[in-house]
């Protein structure tokens, strides 16, 4: 390729991804109007929470306690080699709540929920579902959008916090339960470490912000899916993708920001 | 052909519009009417932009010149809120119904009612009710969309269609992929809504037989130009091109069980 050609290039990615930034601001704020004016579609939103919750629900716990377990022993073998096995819990229960537990929730949920919202949406636009909405002056992002994202959203604080219990659980089971370490210990460790606002709340705060970000790139990319099979495909994996990706990178962010509001 | 001002009084208007997608251009100046109150076919080779001008219609896609009308109210740059009051004068029927697949047929229909009126459920369910069996559909409310047959699909989506008393009923290919009995059944919805309410209905069809059966005027879009007028006057056409594309459809129509079961009957 040519100089010109790589510069040509260059632009037209920068501008097609200017193009999708600004698409997707424009689609936030659709949402976010949809949100909020009545009438609050309360039946709609529940029925996605039973959807999007259920259907995560039981890889959420299930990850959730082997990651606590494998917290566990790796945690026990490292802390063992310093005699300082008794901050197990002081370990397992600060790396779940700050990081693993929201992150890697978040990730699981996508690769769910979030891959799940996206094929359904396009899908619909495929069939010409959302187009059959529109002519009945029925708004599709009000109807069928929100409530998803909506739910998304939502079902992400609750996740992560069983994410997060389960995964105690499992660090538990392994420190006292396998390796003998004595309960009281694990368990004061556990609490003397934890300070609610700072690490719970941090938690809250990121399973929410990584719930925005699932909610509203997994019904973009559907809403915007080409009205193909293919597009149906391209957007559950893009929506994988790039909501992974947005997750890892706005973890740091909310890590940095989170950390100097302190 | 018949450019300008048409010798009808047209409820839909083009009027210079060209429309394409990309690179690809689909209409280059299209102009033409459909009469209120008939019956209109839209004809076509595959891709010459049937389905794209109903979208233009229904104002689901943007034309990137010309105007376009309904009655008085134009269509082309109505802002979002217009556009809704609109196609509440317009029911559409899809190609493949359209319906949504995660609600049952009844809440399907109710959809509509249950965002645009004040009804009680009573109400909608008596509405509901009387649409389906005006389509010849009884005791399926309760099924989704997924488990019922195409011609049957096909029917309670123009019940959805015609739930609101549209002025206009737009059908895209309403006969495509189902048997020779449900064809006739919905030509003769179609007919019997046009008559009973008045409204005017314009089917995309490639169906000749039944658009001569049908049809009060057509409209045949062509590469580069179009062309419209009655049924039975494109038909016997002198126009090279136009007799060609009634002639070919025959001729593949009569292999075809529509026709061969249109000739026996
Ligand atoms: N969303 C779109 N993006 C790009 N091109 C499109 C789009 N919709 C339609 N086209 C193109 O516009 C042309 C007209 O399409 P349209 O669907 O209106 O054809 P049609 O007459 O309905 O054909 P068919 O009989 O096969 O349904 C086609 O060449 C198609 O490729
Ligand atoms: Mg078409």
């Amino acid at each position: 390729m040519s100089a010109s050609g790589v510069v040509r290039e260059i632009g037209w990615r920068t501008l097609s991804v200017l193009a999708e930034l600004g698409g997707m601001l424009v689609f936030t704020i659709a949402f976010l109007k949809a949100a909020v004016t009545p009438p609050l579609r309360g039946r709609r939103f529940v029925e996605e929470i039973y959807n999007q919750g259920f259907l995560s629900l039981i890889i959420v716990c299930i990850s959730g306690l082997a990651v606590g377990m494998v917290l566990g022993l790796q945690g026990y073998n490292t802390l063992v080699r310093f005699g300082a096995e008794g901050s197990l819990g002081t370990v397992v229960g600060l790396g779940l709540i700050r990081e693993l537990g929201p992150v890697l929730t978040a990730l699981l949920v996508v690769g769910r929920a979030g891959s799940a919202t996206a094929a359904e949406i396009a899908s619909m636009v495929t069939s010409e579902q959302l187009d059959g909405l529109r002519m009945m002056s029925i708004d599709p992002i009000e109807i069928v959008v929100a409530p998803k994202a909506l739910a998304l959203i939502f079902v992400m604080p609750i996740l992560t916090t069983l994410f997060v219990l389960f995964g105690l659980a499992g660090a538990y089971f392994i420190g006292v339960g396998l390796m003998g370490l004595d309960a009281g210990i694990f368990i004061s460790g556990l609490k003397s470490s934890i300070r609610f606002s700072d690490d719970i709340g941090g938690c809250f705060f990121k399973a929410l912000i990584f719930g925005f970000l699932a909610g509203l790139i997994a019904t973009y990319r559907g809403y915007n899916a080409a009205p193909t099979a293919a597009g149906v495909s391209a957007a559950t994996t893009s929506t994988v993708v790039v909501t992974s990706v947005a997750v890892l990178i706005g973890d740091y962010f909310v890590t940095a920001l989170w950390g100097f509001r302190i | 052909m018949m450019q300008g001002s048409p010798a009808y009084d047209a409820h839909v208007r083009f009027e210079h519009v060209r429309m394409g997608f990309g690179t690809r251009t689909v209409f280059e100046d299209l102009v033409c009417g459909f009469p209120r109150g008939q019956i209109s076919v839209l004809l076509g080779g595959s891709g010459s932009g049937k389905s794209t001008l109903l979208r233009l219609l229904g104002g689901l896609i943007r034309p990137a010149a010309g105007k376009i009308f309904v009655g008085d109210d134009e269509v082309t740059g109505a802002p979002e809120p217009t556009l809704y009051q609109i196609r509440s004068k317009i029911g559409m029927l899809f190609q493949g119904g359209a319906l949504l697949d995660s609600l049952t047929v009844f809440d399907n229909l109710a959809l509509p009612l249950r965002e645009h009126s004040d009804l009680s459920e009573d109400a909608i369910t008596e509405t509901i009710r009387a649409q389906l069996s005006a389509v010849g559909l009884e005791k399926i409310d309760h099924l989704l969309p997924g488990q019922l047959s195409g011609g049957m699909l096909r029917r309670a989506a123009l019940a959805r269609a015609i739930l609101r008393e549209p002025e206009i009923l737009l059908c895209d290919e309403p006969f495509s992929g189902l048997d020779p009995s449900s064809v006739k059944r919905i030509e003769m919805l179609l007919a019997k809504v046009n008559q009973e309410r008045g409204i005017t209905v314009l089917v995309v069809s490639h169906h000749i037989a039944s658009t001569l059966r049908l049809a009060d005027h057509a409209l045949l879009l062509l590469p580069g130009r179009s062309v419209e007028g009655k049924p039975a006057d494109l038909h016997r056409s002198e126009d090279a091109e136009v007799a060609d594309f009634f002639d070919e459809d025959l001729a593949i129509d009569d292999v075809t069980p529509t026709a061969s079961e249109t000739l026996g009957s």
